[in-house]
Parts: structure tokens; sequence; C-alpha cells
């Protein structure tokens, strides 16, 4: 402002005020609850009945909580402990049975420590493909994690999960030795390479049943949580490449490849899980020769990947169809072939708005691992809808044990669902 | 054309189980255990107890037999089935006898082809009600509201039951025992009926179970027994005798205290020498040793120490002996004489 005007304006300031605090009546805790919570009569019998609401069932769950019976050894004697019409819960049948909803009735105690660590590694395993800033050495870790993980869990001579971890990386280098010169051809031979070494290795695993070798749990003995988180973990991670795959499949442009793609996901997804399951532990048995046991565990990891992988290649043809055609177009005019476009450039944009519906897959595929329990195995609900409320002693505790089991499922579930949220914004690269 | 195959597939597969059936006896002896299909879980019958060892009446029965077979009653794989994969377990070979209170009715004996080997629980439908109701038979029951669980035959049965009486009654539909035990303490049925050892078990969980009655009228037969495949009778009758020699048993005084004293020596009763083995050759006749019953009565004792140690009186669900008393008592448990 230049002099000139000095006399016709009264007064200039020249430097910024500083922020000043609001005048006391308008902050404060009463201010805020006017504001949110009582702003006119309406909000206000509102936010009353809510707070009465709330009153209510807390009313009646903390007493429920708190005062419960921890040590009993039967409903009755639960019952005898809290008195006449005492709210408490009977959390006893937790403190006695909380071994056999965790691992099932069948998998011995004293291994217990197994699972447990094959569960603590996972953590391990998982951490350097579900973050991007652990260190990319423990990807090692990731590619051992599951052979270890079965030979913790299921037991038997290590040679077994080692066997089969040197055929992977047979067949792997056979792969890349040979890819050179076509990848059908590097392909196949890879995969002829660890077959013969899996063979091989099945000989000297057999002449050799007692080398480090764990106690062997058969496939029956498992129950309880571990048999969700197994069946769980297991589908998830396989259900997704292979929905990748079948995605890709139905949006090619060979015929046949195409056809047994949109047949395969069609009929997965016109079919209710629960009736591959009936085929699972039921139509197999009269197929296989008398005598034969395949494994039960292995039969119905097959088929609910096959359905989890038919839905998550829905998914990810969204993700694809998402994106505009001049992302195709453009990778073509580099000069990438298909396998390295896919690869560069449209899987990462299409994985990445498919995460949404990945993680609603894959949380209702968690929650689906229950319906084993009509099947006959032991899993969470099946141990709680058997064998305890079956058992004299326990017959007739509902609330705390389905409690329990919705507790754990909410804290896996919640968990994935965070997870997804933080990978989102970690990958929010457009403008939203 | 496919479809003809299939089902050739098919028929074929169920001729292979057919031949591999027909020498049950030979492949639980030659693989150790023997495969008992039993419930996944039912109070009193078969439940795995705290450190996972499976107990309950029908379980000592899988025991027993695999204590006469294999003279080792631990020597049992049990196969846990639901109401829905129990069948096709046995048909399919996955387990050698089911002893999973199933009702005997014909369709199963005849159209599925399943051989019953006898009876080892008398069931039926009755009715509980509270006390304080002051209902002391079914037929007072005009006009009451009774829960029932929907799409059974209990359901059909409830209706035959009033209309043949000549009395109404309100249906409340239920779909699963848990919901009926709420709703009947909610108040919201005057009667809950069910098979009477499922309402037994049922009131044992109450709070208050001596507030609460099951009337005496049963009114449908559920006959409960073990069963086998069709084609291998050699191995029904080593189920069938079993079941026998532990109702014979008590019927002949021997339990499980006494019984190796009695098998030691031939006593005076010639039946209980034949039944125990120490004279005659009725084991060499079932294929088994001779101490098969000696073994079968020892893995759990007789037929009434099993039913007072899993479903009693002394226990919390505590039945009666009722129709499951011997025949000397006015029951039904005839067991055919051992000679």
């Amino acid at each position: 402002m230049s002099d000139t005007h000095a006399e016709s304006v009264a007064y200039v300031r020249e430097t910024f005020v500083g922020e000043q605090p609001p005048p006391a009546q308008e902050t404060g805790a009463l201010i805020w609850l006017r504001k949110n919570l009582f702003s006119n009569w309406f909000y206000s019998i509102l936010t009353l009945l809510a707070l009465y609401v709330i009153y209510v069932l807390l009313s009646g769950f903390l007493p429920w909580l708190l005062g419960g019976v921890w040590d009993a050894s039967s409903i009755r004697e639960c019952r005898e402990i809290a008195g006449e019409g005492a709210a408490g819960g009977c959390f006893a049948v937790l403190s006695e049975r909380w071994n056999q909803l965790l691992f099932g009735f069948s998998y011995p105690s004293e291994a217990y420590w197994r699972p447990t660590l094959a569960l603590v590694l996972l953590a391990v395993a998982a951490a350097p493909v579900l973050f991007p800033k652990v260190p990319r050495a423990l990807l090692i870790v990731t590619l051992i994690y599951p052979f270890a993980a079965y030979y913790l869990i299921w037991g038997g001579t290590i040679l077994i999960s080692v066997m089969a971890l040197l055929g992977v990386i047979v067949g792997y280098i056979v792969y890349s030795r040979l890819v050179d010169r076509g990848f059908a051809l590097g392909f196949f031979a890879g995969v002829a390479a660890a077959i013969i070494v899996w063979q091989i290795g099945g000989f000297i695993a057999a002449a050799a049943p007692n080398v480090l070798a764990l106690t062997e749990i058969p496939s029956r003995d498992m129950g309880g949580f571990m048999l969700n988180l197994i069946l769980g973990v297991v589908c998830v991670s396989l259900s997704l490449p292979i929905g990748i795959v079948l995605a890709l499949g139905r949006q090619s442009s060979l015929p046949i490849i195409k056809w047994i793609c949109v047949v395969f996901i069609e009929f997965i997804r016109g079919v209710p899980l629960i009736t591959l399951l009936f085929v699972a532990n039921v139509v197999l048995a009269y197929f296989l020769p008398p005598g034969t046991n395949f494994d039960l565990i292995l039969r119905v990891i097959i088929m609910i990947t096959m359905f989890a992988s038919a839905y998550i290649a829905e998914v990810i043809r969204g993700g694809l169809a998402a994106l505009p055609r001049g992302q195709y177009e453009g990778a073509e005019s580099l000069g990438l072939d298909y396998a390295q476009s896919m690869r560069l450039i449209i899987l990462p944009q299409a994985l990445k708005i498919s995460i949404p519906g990945i993680v609603n897959v894959a949380v209702g595929l968690f929650k689906d691992t229950t319906l084993v329990s009509i099947i006959s195995m032991f899993d969470l609900v099946g141990m709680i809808r058997g064998p305890i409320l079956a058992s004299q002693d326990w017959n007739g505790v509902y609330w705390e044990l389905y409690g329990f089991a919705a507790f754990l499922f909410f804290i896996v579930c919640y968990g994935i669902s965070q997870y997804s949220q933080w990978l989102e914004r970690q990958l929010a690269t457009d403008h939203r | 054309m496919k479809k003809t195959v299939f089902l050739g597939a098919l028929a074929a597969t169920g001729l292979m189980a057919g031949a591999a059936a027909a020498q049950t006896l030979e492949d639980v002896q030659s693989r150790g255990t023997l495969n008992c299909g039993v419930t996944t879980g039912l109070v009193g019958f078969a439940a795995p107890n705290a450190n996972g060892e499976w107990e309950g009446f029908d379980v000592a029965l899988c025991r027993a037999v695999a204590a006469a077979v294999l003279g080792d009653p631990t020597a049992v794989e049990f196969v846990p089935t639901t109401g829905k994969t129990r069948f096709t377990a046995l048909a399919s070979g996955e387990i050698d006898m089911l002893a999973r209170n199933t009702t005997w009715t014909f369709s199963r004996d005849n159209d599925l082809k399943f051989e019953f080997t006898g009876i080892n629980y008398y069931d039926g439908q009755g009715f509980m009600v509270p006390k304080g109701l002051g209902v002391t038979s079914a037929k007072d029951l005009d006009g009451a509201t009774v829960c029932v669980q929907t799409g059974t035959t209990t359901e059909l049965n409830l209706a035959d039951f009033f209309r043949k009486n000549n009395i109404s009654y309100e249906p409340v539909p239920i779909e699963t025992n848990a919901e009926a035990q709420q709703q009947y303490l909610a108040g919201a049925c005057d009667a809950y009926t069910t098979d009477a050892s499922g309402l037994a078990a049922t009131r044992a969980t109450f709070e208050a179970p001596a507030d609460h009655v099951i009337l005496p009228e049963i009114i449908s037969k559920e006959p409960l027994g073990p069963l086998v495949r069709h084609g291998d009778n050699e191995w029904g009758d080593i189920v069938r005798w079993t079941l026998n020699a532990l109702i014979a048993a008590e019927e002949l005084g021997v339990s499980s205290a006494n019984v190796s004293d009695m098998a030691s020596a031939a006593g005076d009763s010639p039946e209980i020498n034949r039944l125990l083995g120490t004279e005659g050759n009725l084991g060499e006749m079932i294929g088994l040793e001779s101490d098969w019953a000696v073994q079968a009565i020892s893995a759990g004792g007789n037929y009434g120490e099993l039913f007072e140690k899993n479903i009693g009186e002394n226990t919390p669900i505590g039945l009666a002996r009722g129709l499951n008393a011997q025949w000397t008592e006015g029951g039904l448990l005839y067991s055919p004489p051992f000679r």
C-alpha cells in the first residue's frame, strides 16, 4: 500500500492476528454434547433412547461376563457355585475344554506346541507378502513355510517335507533353464522334473521313516479352531493364484481355454458349497476302492479351493473389465508380450481394484469353513455342537460356547478387513 | 450313453464293495481295529470326554464287539457320522458297523440294504410338562400348546395321537432341540415332545429338573439298534450275538465283577458255561475265540451295567429301565438262548 493513501484510511493492520481459542461458552464437553447429541428435541429423544438401550444391554451382559464361574466340572456344579438366580455365565466349560475347542478332541496334548508354532511361523511367513516394508530376505521363509507347516502339524519324518521342497526347487530350475526355448516346454519339463524328484523322494522317505520324525498325527485327529485356520489359510492362498489364472483364461482369445474356464466357473458358482462338501465326503467314498482312504482334509481343501477360486476369478474379472481399453493397447504399443503386459501393466491395476472383493470372498470363505461340521468333521462349531454339548457335563451351555466361537472368528475376520483397508490406502495412487 | 457308463461304474463299485463286505471279520482282524460309526455327539449315547475318549451307551456296544473280535475293547476307531452321512459311511465300507441310535424301520432294512442286528434301546416319543401344570397323563393335554420339531416323524406321530384321542392341541413349531429348550423354559408351550431319551437328556440340563415330569404315555415305537451291511451274515451274527451276550449276561447274573471268576471254571449253570466258553464250542461256531463273550462282558459290563453307567437313574439323564428291562422284569429285552 502506497503512502499516498496513508491519510485516507484510519488504520491499517500490518500483521495477522494469531488464532484465538473459541469463547468459553462455545467449548468443552457440554457444548459438544449439545451440538452432537441434543441439538433439537428429536435428537435428544433418540440420544436418551440409545443410552437406555446401551444400559439394558450392558446391565445384562456385564454381570453375565464378570460374574461368570470359571472353575467347575459340570453345568450343575456351575449353578451350585453361582447360587440361586445368579446371572453369571458358566465359563468353566471354556477352562475345561479350551484345548478341545482350539485343537479338537483327539489331537495329542503333548503336541499342542506344534500347531501353535506353525501359527507363529505363519505370521513371519506372511509378513513379507502382506507388508512391503518387511525385508525381502524373509521371502525365503515364505517359500519354506508350507513344507515346514505340514511337517509340524502332521508330523512324520522331515524327509517328506524336504523332498517335496526339493521337487519344487528342481522343477523351478529346470523351468528357468528351458523357458527361453518356449514357455510350454519349460513348464512341462519343470513339472516332469518335479514329479520325478517327488517319486524318488517318496521312496527315500518311506525307507527312512525315522529321520527327525515327529509323532505322526492323522488328519481325522485335526479339529477345533485349528482346523478352521488350516482350511481358511490353505484355501485362500491357493484360490488366489488359481482365481487369477481362471479370470485371465476367461478373457483368453483361445476358445478351448476360454470355454474350460467359463464352464468351470459357472458350474462351481451354480452349486452350493455344502453340496461340494457332501461330494467330497460321501460320493467319493463310493468311487474309491474299499480300503483306500484318500485324506478327508485334502478332499475338503480341494473342494473349498475350487469354490473360492471360482468366486475370486469373477471378482478379478470385474477388475480387469474396469480397466480402460487404452491400458491394454498402451501395453501392446510398448511391444510387451502377453505375459509382460499382464504382469507389468494390467494385473497390478486390476488387482488393486479387486482388493475389496477379494477380501470379501476371503472373509466369507473363512466363515464357510464351519460348514465342514455338517460332514462330521470337528471344527470349532462341530466341537461345540457335537462332543461338548453332548457330554452329560456341559449339555445346556449355549451362550458361553457360541460366544467364544464368535469372538475367535471376529478377531480373525476383523483383522483381515482392517488389513485390506490399510492396503487400499497404501495403494491409493489415483485422485479420489 | 454317458449316464449308462456312470451307472455301470456305480454298480461295479457297489459289487466290489459287496464282495469285500463278505469278509468283514477277516478285514477287522487283519486291520487290528474295528471301525465303528457313532454320532457326532448325543448325550449319554456317544460323546468324547474331556480327555478325548469316547463314552456312552452306543460306544459301549462298539467296545464290546471289538473285545469279542479282537480281545481289546480299546481297539476301536470311532468314525463320527451325522444323520446325513451315516448310511453312506456304512454302505461304502468306511465303517464295519453303525451304532448310532438308528431306528429300525422297514425301508432302512430293505430299501437301503442294511441288516439290523438287534435292538439295544427301545425308545419312543413322549411328552414333558412342568410339574406345576398338574398333568399326569398325556390324555389330559386337551387344548395344550405343544413344542414339536418340524419336518420329523415326531410331528406326524403327535397329530395322530391327538386325533385318535379326540382332543385338540396347538403345535409350536421349532427347529432344533436347543431352540426347544429355550422355548419350553420360556413358557412358549405347555408341553415338549420328542423321543423319551431326548426328553430325559434335555430335562437333565434344566436348572431345576425336578420341576418337570415326563408323562408315562409313549406314542410311537423307536427301536434303536446297531446295523451292518447286507451280504455278510457271519459278521452280522457276530454283532447280533455280542449284543445278545450282554443281554443274556444280565439275565443270568454275569457281570463285569464276577465274569472272570465264573469263566475260570465250569459252574453249575450249563447256559452260563456255554456262554462263557467253559462248556461247548459256541465260540468256534461263530468264528471267534471261546472266550469271546467273556471279553465282551468284561469290556464294560453286561447290558444292565452299561445302562446304569451311561443313561441310568444315577446319571444326570436318569432314564428308568422301562421297556428296556429284562423280560423277566416286565421289559422287552429277551435274548435267544445260548445253546
